[in-house]
């Protein structure tokens, strides 16, 4: 029975890919807000959507802003969200200090976006159950990001 | 206060014409800064800031927030207007600096956000 219920928490009820433009500031946000949309038709827990929100706002505006491109990977099962960032571009070569908030890389036209403060890994990792990155300098990051339906 | 009685109070003009004059406000956050926003705000929260691009919007749009105040004057483009028509989300924007807007509605009794509601431990 035990094994029956994890296989029912596991089974998938939505996925969609989304495609991220680099340097598309006017389109930054829009798959982070149909994300929002699609887990209030499936009926989340508003507490669970904001949380998916924020952190998928902020992977976007970071493949946006410091990738040369990337895809999101949007998992809905019946017990969590799982969102997978991949880009393509620099890399991250120190990914401690990265998390530590307040330190960033970001231009100047970034910060003019509201954003660069050094905020977003950190406010990621603050609003997903579990979080893990990956980077490989000259070819891209990997965000994974899971969040609980049931706290 | 509904949004109708702050924009007389800050006399702000509206952006999205009669769009959520009628909602009623309790809370506002005010910064530039959208990864804070995105951090301390719940939803049904007003916001008031300087930062005229897509993003305030998007951020409002992201978070469910009750509507922007632009302050200083500050009007966002046309683009950023026609993107929170389609959102449902009412913009104005106050001749006043951010101080004043602040003092002005702390005054008639609208507060911050409530920081405690946000688990951050």
């Amino acid at each position: 029975l035990i094994g029956e219920k994890k296989e029912m928490a596991d089974a998938l009820l939505f996925r969609k890919k989304f495609s991220v433009q680099a340097g598309d500031f006017a389109k930054a946000g829009e798959a982070s807000v149909e994300i929002k949309n699609i887990l209030k038709e499936v009926g989340f827990d508003p507490d669970v959507i904001r949380c998916v929100a924020i952190a998928s706002y902020e992977a976007e505006m970071n493949t946006v802003m410091y990738s040369v491109g990337g895809d999101i990977d949007f998992i809905v099962k019946p017990g969590e969200v799982c969102l997978i960032f991949e880009d393509r571009g620099p890399g991250i070569p120190d990914i401690s200090l990265a998390m530590r908030e307040g330190y960033s890389t970001a231009t100047d036209e970034m910060r003019e976006m509201g954003f660069g403060a050094g905020m977003g890994l950190p406010n990621m990792k603050k609003n997903a159950d579990r979080f893990t990155i990956t980077s490989e300098v000259n070819r891209g990051t990997r965000i994974e990001m899971h969040f609980q339906r049931h706290k | 206060l509904e949004l109708v009685e702050i924009q007389a109070a800050l006399q702000a003009e509206a952006l999205t014409g009669q769009i959520g004059l009628k909602k009623t406000i309790n809370q506002v956050m005010a910064s530039d800064l959208m990864s804070d926003v995105l951090s301390f705000c719940g939803s049904g929260v007003l916001l008031i800031t300087g930062l005229i691009n897509f993003q305030s919007v998007r951020t409002a749009d992201v978070l469910d927030l009750e509507g922007i105040i632009f302050a200083l004057g500050k009007r966002p483009s046309e683009e950023t207007i026609r993107l929170a028509l389609q959102k449902n989300i009412p913009l104005l924007s106050t001749p006043l600096p951010i101080f004043e807007a602040c003092g002005i509605l702390y005054s008639k009794g609208i507060r911050g956000i409530d920081r405690r509601k946000k688990g951050d431990g």
